[in-house]
């Protein structure tokens, strides 16, 4: 290929393969040294540790995301557990005072009940008197009723009222 | 555009800064690159990181995505002890990749096309691998070279090859890179200059240019591809050396 290509910038006017010419040596081992030791400089004390202390913040971000989650997740768990518990204690409060309500009725109702009955026996037994006593005083008043007729149909027969004595005798013979 | 293959990895001098013991020292092109490289990876991992999003955007996913994958790299492959080199595998992986990767652009310049740069680099790993591993291990480092459960009559042959594979580690490391990236670059060079010389020889030249221009396309597809992939080869070799410092008892 062809020799003769722009050299022409170059005043240094190099000899043989351009990565052997040992005469740009020192430079090149000077920049290298220079700028390998800045960049390591860099990348070991800003870089690196910047990148690493963001995968830190990341993983301890998403490291407590995942703990809140979890909290929450306790704590609704802990939430739906209260309301099951109440729902099945106001059950339970409910079918006592169910209970204790039907009971206490059906106490009320016996007792009334029985006052009723006693009631109704007391006016049984009152009624039950006052007929033997209508009874009692109506017998009483049937003897003096055949007395009186007794003596009228005497007096009409004969003429004359039978002495009291006698009615009462007859009437004492009669009733056995 | 340069129709000599080679002309793309010149150096040129920018700007004389000062010499040392008659040396000159130069702001080159090359130096530029390195400049525009370290720039831009820090505008990636610093500048898009500035929000520190728990939800990043794309910028910060790109920078969060390159610190896990890099960080998952030297964990599988130099276990967690590795983890105390991160930083090193990290630069110098974001380096070679912005290197390669910003090579491909036409007319830009590709650091990692110059031996000495790859070089340099596979000896400051080889260096860092032979201090750490005497540095932790001591003397016990020593038994990296010698493999267990081998016969005695053999075993001074196989510590002999195993001393010379580990010294010829920092060659194949960095020629790796430098070859893969010269290759590359004058092949999508060579295959350029065909479509610039057919399309100025007439008509017929215009349709033949397609060939290779078509060929220039699926290259560059290809040396993407290499970019990233040397770049990574560069740092898992890198890792797996330094879990030899880690864990010399093989």
């Amino acid at each position: 290929m062809a020799e003769t290509t722009a050299h022409t910038e170059q005043p240094e006017t190099p000899s043989g393969f351009p990565p052997f010419q040992s005469e740009h040596f020192p430079s090149q081992l000077l920049w290298l040294t220079v700028f390998f030791v800045l960049l390591y400089i860099l990348m070991s004390r800003i870089a690196l540790p910047r990148i690493g202390s963001i995968f830190e913040e990341r993983s301890k971000r998403i490291g407590d995301d995942l703990a809140a989650a979890e909290r929450l997740k306790e704590q609704s768990n802990a939430a739906h557990a209260a309301y099951e518990k109440a729902l099945a204690d106001a059950r339970a409060r409910a079918q006592g005072i169910a209970n204790s309500t039907r009971e206490q009725q059906a106490a009320e109702a016996e007792a009334v009940h029985k006052r009723l009955e006693a009631q109704l026996h007391d006016r049984l037994a009152a009624a039950e008197q006052s007929i033997a006593a209508t009874r009692a005083a109506a017998m009483g008043n049937v003897r003096s009723i055949a007395a009186e007729t007794a003596s009228a149909i005497v007096e009409r027969l004969i003429g004359e009222a039978p002495p009291e004595h006698e009615i009462a005798a007859a009437l004492d013979a009669g009733k056995n | 555009m340069q129709l000599n293959p080679i002309e793309q990895f010149q150096i040129h001098n920018m700007a004389p800064l000062f010499s040392v013991g008659g040396q000159q020292f130069h702001f080159t092109n090359s130096a530029l690159l390195m400049l525009i490289i370290v720039v831009l990876i820090s505008l990636l991992l610093i500048g898009a990181t500035v929000p520190r999003a728990v939800v990043p955007g794309r910028l910060q996913s790109i920078a969060e995505m390159s610190y896990e994958f890099v960080a998952k790299t030297v964990r599988d492959s130099a276990g967690t002890e590795g983890m105390r080199f991160f930083p090193f595998v990290f630069t110098l992986f974001m380096f070679v990749l912005f290197a390669n990767v910003i090579g491909l652009i036409p007319y830009s310049f590709t650091v990692t096309s110059q031996l000495i740069v790859t070089a340099c680099l596979a000896l400051l790993v080889f260096f860092i691998v032979v201090a750490y591993g005497f540095w932790k291990n001591g003397l016990h480092f020593l038994n990296l070279f010698v493999p267990k459960g081998v016969p005695k009559l053999i075993l001074p042959a196989i510590v002999l090859i195993e001393i010379l594979s580990f010294l010829s580690r920092p060659v194949s490391h960095s020629v790796r890179l430098f070859a893969n990236m010269l290759a590359g670059h004058i092949t999508l060079q060579v295959f350029a200059g065909f479509v610039i010389m057919l399309a100025g020889a007439g008509i017929l030249g215009i349709f033949g240019a397609a060939l290779p221009f078509i060929m220039v396309i699926l290259l560059t597809a290809l040396e993407l591809l290499v970019a990233f992939l040397q770049a990574y080869v560069f740092a898992i070799l890198t890792c797996i050396y330094l879990n030899d410092a880690i864990h010399p008892g093989h």
